[in-house]
């Protein structure tokens, strides 16, 4: 080698590299998210250092505190205008700031406020060797019936990591309607997943059953998962870029500057539809749509109830969310492509969830089969594609997690000697015994069922509306059609409960503390007046309803 | 701002039921007392509402508007045409006397928890389903309209039920599964009506833009808004479908046996005097103004089913066992004339019609609530466990032959002056239908007629011997009906001027003429 060539190399490594820029991080738009992590890792930390005794409180306190400041902290951002003028993109593009991720987030926030009142709830089982016990396992690590876990037991151990993990798992869903970027969609997933998995298998009681839902959760999930991110590795082939702004302006033909390592791929529609339908597919499968429901009524069943209730409300909420923004921010110019497909997946989930629930003998596994119907109905709002569309979507969602989190609070309420009486038999005579625990149940089914002066029938009315304007028309009567095969099951429970005689070795119904009564009375309240004066929440709504780029 | 009155009559017994149903479980009498004056203050509310409407003036009187959901281009829109005002009196005159007539039927057999108050429930739902009943007359916004139309469901769900007959034939136990069955049958069939309904309220939203009848109407009138011919006749057969299910109109009838066999006496008249009145007024006042032409498209179908509603209705009437259901099957027949009234287009039917619902309910209530205290007496609702009972009762027999009298249409009680007009306007447009229906007459002598000469003639039966006559309840209950079907008999002109103006607007909505007598025609 040369002395000049020599040269060259040391003055083109000498030239002042091109410095990493520090990212811009809006720390105020992203508080809500920030507290609620912070919160997270603050709880692990007082796992490690907090005496076991006192823990339960301060895990309780901090995660009411931090879900509750966080929503403060959401309500003033909307109240600031950066749901609607000053909506915006954050964190260099992964983070979307806008009415509809505002919405949700609140949503998700107030439904995981009410699931830690659930979480917390311990006057529900007999205290076991005089320790008040929760709704977990003493140690969820020791193996079901073995000595460590009749030791952890007699200790009086409860899990408190629940709480955490729950932070964790509502971090994850605030970020992820809001993710801007396929990676972080994909982080996102991962954060708000892998918490619930392992909340699914730490139930105190039937805890094999629990282990074993949490085992398929994980499996399909991370299945689920896989698919996700093969389907963003194709996207990020078809576009050079895993930005949401980028991919629509390739899809839209308006891209810029082609990255030259991509041009051979970029643009080729078979990356794209792929690419898109695989991604869509993970949603799907979180959002439990028909043909990607198979886990839910198993896991529905076998989670400890308060986290059913919470996974059925808040996850459902975020997965829609990522769904909107996907569909009407990434893929609107694919529009003559998915929307046909979701038309399809829109009927077999109204159709299958409600004809499938009228088998079920178990009152968790019918809630999970009416989630899937709902699913469907909201699917009805994702597919009209207009800013009426989301708004009502955003409606329905919030709707619907108080009416579900207050309905698997009321299971939890109706026990008897092997813990919660979930098979559908025990439940007769129930109005009898206590008229008042079933008629707010009744409450909620008739919510589910879409009965007219109940939050449910606003919502399907929003639903049924947009999807009625933008022409499917079809997928109406198909929806009105399903609500009436799902209104008999949700019948068919109320007949169980005032017009069965009540059977003498019965259920009885535990007097909850008043977090569970919280929870409980938060939901009939919102299902009544969101059924009776709507306005001011569609209002919410609907100025939510256009989502930045 | 004037003084709501239309909102007040509705609001009345719904804070009624909130109050009755919050009684202390010991204190069952005091909640009756309650449920009684509430209904009768909603009576002198009603009674309010007819003499400040003036038939005379505007369409819709008293009315009231304000915004309600504007997302859904919603308002709050009251106002009562004549036929609303006569419906609204209907139900606030009825509901006392079923009240009065119920006021045993909900006492608690055991003493279960000390929290069950069946007796609260009962009257509570009562006055729910009225405080529905009456919004839904009032209602002028198709949406709100629809609201309560599928809301009174549910109490009335409750009500058929949760709550029987004392005595059952074959216990307890099969009754509750027998009455369990009979109230979901009815919420289903209503339930898929109201449903398809749904749709059709969609459907109408996305063509008009907002739910006020009065400016679907006028927009329809004026032409502002147009329907494609096929758009408005599949919206409404959305409607009418919902409303066909509720009046009810064979072949959609087969839950009202079943919910007025099991129902107790009173709640059965609150279903087919009451409740299913809704169904008739509303194809009267939406699917008439909405879709005038789609009716006339659809008349002669409807004719037809109407027409074998009330023969078909009839003839089963005759071979009941079963006292309740006889009525029931009776009260289909009725429905038909009622339903031929309205879709025979002329003003006589229309006028016909519209006292028809309400004598309909003033005669079945009145046949009803006596056979109810005739089965309470013996325990059972089979025909042939009676006989000879006007020997032991002739109170209670004189009130049952007028009642059943009334529902054969005898001249001189009330339902023969709206019989007469129905059969009268049918006939004059479609004679032939119109011959037919009177077939609906001759079956009617038969099944009432026989129902009396097998449980009140004859010999005294070994179990009604020693059968009490009326008590001063049941008096009280029956005489003021008993009065008001020999006076509207006589002399129908206060309803019929009610109800007159607002049949001609209607008539009008539907561009329809009476027919001219052929010798005027001739010239």
């Amino acid at each position: 080698m040369s002395a000049p060539a020599v040269h060259s190399l040391w003055t083109m490594a000498a030239d002042p590299i091109e410095k990493i820029q520090a990212p811009k991080i809006e720390y105020g738009q992203l508080s809500p998210t920030l507290i609620v992590i912070g919160a997270a890792i603050l709880g692990v930390l007082i796992e490690a250092f907090v005496p076991r005794r006192s823990r339960y409180y301060v895990q309780v306190f901090v995660a009411i505190v931090a879900l509750a400041a966080s929503f403060a902290a959401v309500v003033g951002l909307a109240a600031g205008g950066y749901g609607t003028t000053k909506a915006g993109i954050a964190a260099m593009g992964a983070i979307a700031v806008d009415g509809p991720a505002l919405f949700l987030q609140g949503t998700i926030l107030l439904a995981g406020l009410l699931g830690v009142f659930t979480f917390a709830e311990r006057r529900l089982d007999p205290a076991a060797h005089g320790k008040r016990v929760d709704s977990f396992a003493a140690q969820a690590a020791s193996v079901p019936g073995s000595d460590s876990e009749k030791a952890a037991v007699k200790a009086g151990f409860t899990t408190t990591e629940v709480f955490p993990l729950l932070l964790f798992a509502i971090g994850g869903m605030l970020i992820f309607p809001a993710a801007n970027d396929l990676l972080t969609l994909f982080i996102a997933l991962e954060v708000f997943s892998l918490p619930l998995y392992l909340l699914c298998a730490v139930a105190r009681r039937k805890r094999l059953i629990s282990q074993e839902a949490a085992v398929k959760y994980f499996l399909l999930g991370a299945f689920a998962s896989a698919f996700t991110l093969f389907g963003i590795a194709l996207l990020y082939g078809y576009a050079g870029s895993v930005s949401y702004a980028t991919i629509a302006q390739v899809v839209d033909g308006t891209v810029q500057n082609v990255s030259p390592a991509l041009a051979g791929t970029m643009g080729n529609d078979a990356l794209l539809l792929v690419g898109g339908a695989m991604v869509v597919m993970g949603l799907l499968f979180k959002v439990g749509a028909v043909p990607f429901h198979m886990w839910t009524p198993d896991v529905y069943q076998g989670a400890p109830t308060p986290v059913t209730g919470f996974m059925a409300a808040a996850t459902k909420v975020a997965a829609f969310g990522a769904l909107l923004r996907l569909l009407y921010v990434v893929l609107p110019g694919l529009r003559w492509d998915w929307r046909p497909v979701m038309w399809a997946v829109a009927i077999v989930t109204m159709l299958g969830g409600a004809i499938v629930a009228i088998t079920q003998t178990d009152i968790k596994r019918l809630l999970a089969y009416s989630s899937i119907a709902h699913a469907g109905f909201i699917l009805a709002g994702v597919i009209a594609t207009s800013p009426d569309g989301v708004s009502s979507v955003l409606f329905y969602l919030g709707a619907y997690s108080f009416v579900t989190i207050g309905a698997f609070a009321v299971v939890t309420l109706v026990r008897d000697a092997g813990g919660e009486a979930t098979h559908l038999s025990k439940w007769a005579g129930l109005g009898r015994r206590s008229p008042l625990v079933a008629a707010v149940f009744a409450v909620f089914l008739l919510a589910f069922a879409g009965i007219p002066l109940t939050s449910g029938f606003a919502g399907k009315f929003a639903v049924f509306k947009a999807a009625a304007e933008s022409g499917a028309g079809a997928i109406v009567v198909i929806g009105v059609i399903s609500s009436a095969i799902a209104a008999f099951f949700y019948i068919r429970v109320i007949v169980l409960m005032f017009f069965s005689q009540p059977r003498p070795e019965g259920p009885t119904v535990a007097v909850p503390s008043p977090l569970t009564m919280t929870a409980i009375g938060v939901g009939v309240a919102v299902t009544l007046v969101l059924g009776v004066a709507p306005q001011y929440f569609l209002d919410l709504a609907g100025q939510a309803g256009v989502f930045v780029r | 701002m004037s003084f709501p009155l239309l909102t007040a009559t509705a609001v009345l017994p719904a804070l009624g039921a909130i109050a009755t149903a919050a009684v202390p479980a010991a204190k069952r009498t005091a909640a009756k007392w309650l449920a009684l004056i509430v209904s009768l203050g909603t009576l002198a509310l009603a009674v309010t509402v007819l003499m400040r409407f003036d038939p005379g003036g505007a369409r819709y009187q008293l009315t009231e508007s304000h915004a309600w959901i504007p997302e859904f281009g919603v308002r709050y829109e009251l106002g009562v045409d004549g036929i609303a005002v006569a419906l609204i009196a209907l139900t606030a005159v009825l509901i006392p006397f079923i009240i009065l007539a119920g006021w045993h039927d909900a006492d608690p057999l055991e003493t279960g928890s000390k929290r069950w108050r069946p007796t609260q429930g009962f009257f509570a739902l009562i006055l729910a389903v009225e405080a529905m009943v009456i919004i839904s007359f009032e209602a002028t916004d198709v949406f709100l309209f629809y609201i309560f139309f599928e809301a009174m469901l549910i109490p009335m769900y409750f009500l058929i039920g949760g709550f029987g007959d004392r005595a059952h034939e074959h216990g307890e136990e099969t009754a509750a599964t027998q009455r369990s069955y009979a109230a979901v049958k009815f919420l289903l069939y209503n339930l898929v009506g109201g449903l398809i309904m749904l749709a059709a309220v969609i459907g109408l939203y996305v063509v008009a833009g907002n739910f006020s009848l009065t400016e679907i109407a006028e927009a329809r009138a004026n032409g502002s808004l147009h329907m494609a011919t096929s758009t408005e006749r599949w919206l409404f057969l959305g409607f009418f479908f919902a409303f066909a299910v509720k009046a009810p109109l064979w072949p959609l009838h087969t839950w009202l046996p079943n919910a007025m066999g099991e129902a107790t006496a009173p709640v059965a008249v609150l279903i087919t005097a009451v409740v299913d009145k809704v169904g008739t007024f509303a194809m009267l006042r939406f699917c008439l103004q909405l879709f005038p032409e789609a009716s006339k498209w659809a008349t002669p179908a409807i004719l037809v089913l109407a027409l074998i509603s009330i023969i078909y209705g009839a003839l089963l009437a005759v071979g009941q066992r079963d006292i309740k259901r006889l009525v029931a099957y009776a009260s289909i027949s009725h429905f038909g004339f009622i339903i031929m009234g309205i879709f025979a287009m002329t003003s006589q039917g229309q006028s016909g019609a519209t006292l028809y619902m309400v004598n309909h309910g003033i005669s079945t209530a009145a046949l009803m609530l006596v056979a109810g205290f005739l089965i309470s007496r013996r325990g059972s609702r089979l025909i042939a466990d009676y006989g000879g009972v006007q020997k032991v009762a002739p109170v209670l027999a004189g009130t049952f032959l007028i009642g059943g009298l009334a529902t054969l249409s005898l001249p001189g009680l009330a339902p023969f002056v709206s019989e007469f007009l129905v059969l009268v306007g049918t006939f004059s447009r479609y004679p032939v239908i119109g011959i037919i229906a009177t077939l609906g007459i001759v079956l009617a002598a038969l099944y009432t007629l026989v129902l009396y000469q097998r449980t009140m003639t004859g010999p005294v039966k070994a179990e009604v011997a020693h059968m009490p006559d009326l008590r001063v309840r049941e008096l009280v209950v029956v005489a003021p009906l008993v009065v008001l079907l020999i006076f509207l008999g006589v002399y129908p002109k206060p309803v019929t001027d009610i109800v007159n103006p607002a049949v001609k607007q209607t008539m009008s909505d539907v561009h329809k003429k009476d027919p001219q007598p052929e010798v005027e025609a001739a010239k």
